[in-house]
């Protein structure tokens, strides 16, 4: 419910925009002094597809996304894109791969990034889960991520559950092990050592966020789309962290070697 | 047994062996080869023996003619997985080509995808790499095609399924097999009866090469053979780039959703009529 309390708390008084699915919260608002579109994926408990009813990112999800974002590139103005995540994960089940739920979710990163290269400031926000699949297409296609610091808000590729499954191991040994590996990690903290995240805010109700923190948060976003705006259209300050050398040291050696 | 004796199976080849075998004789030049021994920083520490390649190869060449660049992708090390490494490799290479492409050189890529996405020892480093692999090749795609081919046998999951989504073109076999969600993940989250990982004629009914195909979330279904891949990778890079881009129909698809009936479970003539019509 993050998302939605901070989707309503920062989109108060903007228009609700319509023809998308139940799952989406779509608005156009102001930020500072400029217009944005506010975007978040939230609860739908009557979704057509039921494997998609808690907030996954799932078939209506991913192409739902990648029109809401294309009618801003469509309007050619440059307008700031606000993504407001809390994902749990991508939609798991028989209808969502039958249906290339890959597809959906590739036609809303598709959107972002295109966003993003048209010079719109792309900004996500973290309020609580970033998982997986879900995060990649919505939010992760960002020239900014900004995150909340809480034990609710998460980046990880798989949960805990199914990645012990995966990698033959204990979720005892799994948590063992990212406690000493950055990257394998589940706390912010740690996420945040990689270099990825352009800030991160403490605020004091996550869950009901107060006016103070509503203000800080605003605030924040306001100087991250000014940053991009100054700055280049691609992910590169994502690399130079040195839990991320490899990262920049391949990309390096490439270009010496291309 | 005469087609058997005249086929030669791409499926079998390893990652170095495919970019050589799509690229024009004599044109294959490996990036970071694994002399470099450029391996995963975070494997060892996991008790994981690290390869010398990290399971990537970058290969810039020709095919008929046209700058390459190819990332492949060993299927047979870590289950194709994703780490820093690997992803920064192929992230890198379509980053160089797109920006190859603004300095007046028309690179385009091909990726050779065998894998089941983000490497799990490398968690959150995998998925970053994914991410800057999505934002290269939308980059990329502005200027040349960039083709997936989806072989077999490990197939394309994860993030790299979306990777694949954004593909100028993709190219499936009988073998391949291309989804979001390993069926392992989805048993574990949603079920035996939603998804029995076992079950293979079932998986691939769903998620198979030929059924992509005919769902029109493919462009090309062709046998395991060598040539035939080449000769069809070839025409795919000479079409240029597509008028309609897959990953950009969200009018559509959302139509074709909200015509069908979400309250039965699906089975795959219903995906094929839904999305393809009288042409499935």
């Amino acid at each position: 419910m993050r998302g939605l309390q901070w989707f309503n708390a920062l989109s108060a008084g903007a228009t609700p925009v319509s023809g998308l699915p139940n799952s989406l919260k779509v608005a156009d608002g102001v930020l500072g002094d400029q217009p944005v579109r506010f975007i978040a994926v939230v609860t739908d408990p009557h979704n057509r597809f039921p494997r998609a009813r808690n907030g996954e990112v799932g078939l209506l999800e991913g192409w739902g996304l990648a029109k809401a974002v294309d009618e801003v590139i469509e309007a050619g103005d440059k307008r700031p894109l606000i993504a407001i995540v809390d994902v749990p994960s991508q939609a798991y089940g028989r209808r969502e791969e039958a249906l290339g739920i890959h597809q959906a979710l590739a036609a809303a990163a598709d959107s972002y990034a295109r966003a993003r290269l048209a010079g719109h400031p792309v900004i996500a926000l973290l309020v609580g889960k970033a998982m997986s699949g879900a995060f990649l297409a919505h939010g992760y296609q960002a020239n900014r991520l900004i995150a909340l610091r809480d034990p609710g808000v998460m980046v990880h590729a798989m949960g805990k559950a199914s990645a012990a499954r995966v990698t033959l191991r204990s979720i005892e040994e799994l948590e063992a092990l990212a406690a000493s590996v950055p990257p394998m990690a589940y706390d912010i903290d740690s996420f945040a050592s990689l270099g990825l995240l352009w800030e991160t805010l403490t605020v004091s109700q996550i869950e009901q966020p107060t006016t103070d923190d509503l203000a800080r948060v605003s605030d924040c976003l306001v100087q991250a789309i000014k940053d991009v705006q100054a700055g280049g259209v691609d992910l590169s300050g994502r690399l130079g962290a040195a839990n991320r050398a490899a990262s920049a040291h391949v990309r390096q050696l490439l270009r010496e070697q291309w | 047994m005469t087609d058997l004796l005249n086929k030669h199976s791409f499926v079998e080849l390893g990652a170095r062996q495919r970019a050589k075998a799509l690229l024009d004789e004599g044109s294959f030049r490996e990036l970071i080869d694994p002399f470099q021994r450029v391996m995963s920083p975070w494997l060892s520490r996991q008790g994981v023996v690290p390869q010398a390649d990290d399971g990537v190869v970058i290969a810039k060449g020709a095919i008929a003619g046209l700058p390459v660049v190819i990332a492949a992708i060993e299927g047979n090390f870590q289950g194709g997985s994703l780490g820093e490494v690997g992803g920064a490799k192929i992230a890198g290479a379509l980053e160089l080509a797109a920006e190859d492409n603004r300095n007046g050189i028309p690179t385009c890529a091909v990726l050779l995808l065998e894998t089941g996405g983000v490497r799990l020892q490398e968690a959150n480093l995998g998925l970053a790499a994914i991410a800057d692999i999505h934002a290269a090749i939308v980059d990329l795609r502005q200027y040349q095609p960039v083709i997936g081919v989806v072989a077999g046998s490990v197939g394309c999951f994860g993030g790299m399924s979306i990777a694949a989504g954004l593909c100028s073109y993709l190219l499936v076999t009988r073998e391949a097999r291309l989804g979001l969600n390993g069926p392992q993940v989805i048993e574990q989250e949603a079920g035996l009866e939603e998804y029995d990982s076992r079950d293979r004629p079932f998986i691939w009914s769903l998620t198979g090469g030929e059924q992509r195909f005919a769902s029109g979330l493919a462009d090309r279904y062709v046998a395991d053979d060598v040539a035939q891949i080449q000769q069809q990778v070839t025409e795919l890079l000479q079409q240029g780039l597509p008028t309609i881009q897959r990953s950009r129909q969200a009018e559509h698809y959302l139509q074709r959703l909200a015509v069908l009936d979400a309250e039965p479970q699906i089975d795959p003539a219903t995906v094929r009529d839904l999305y393809q019509g009288e042409r499935s």
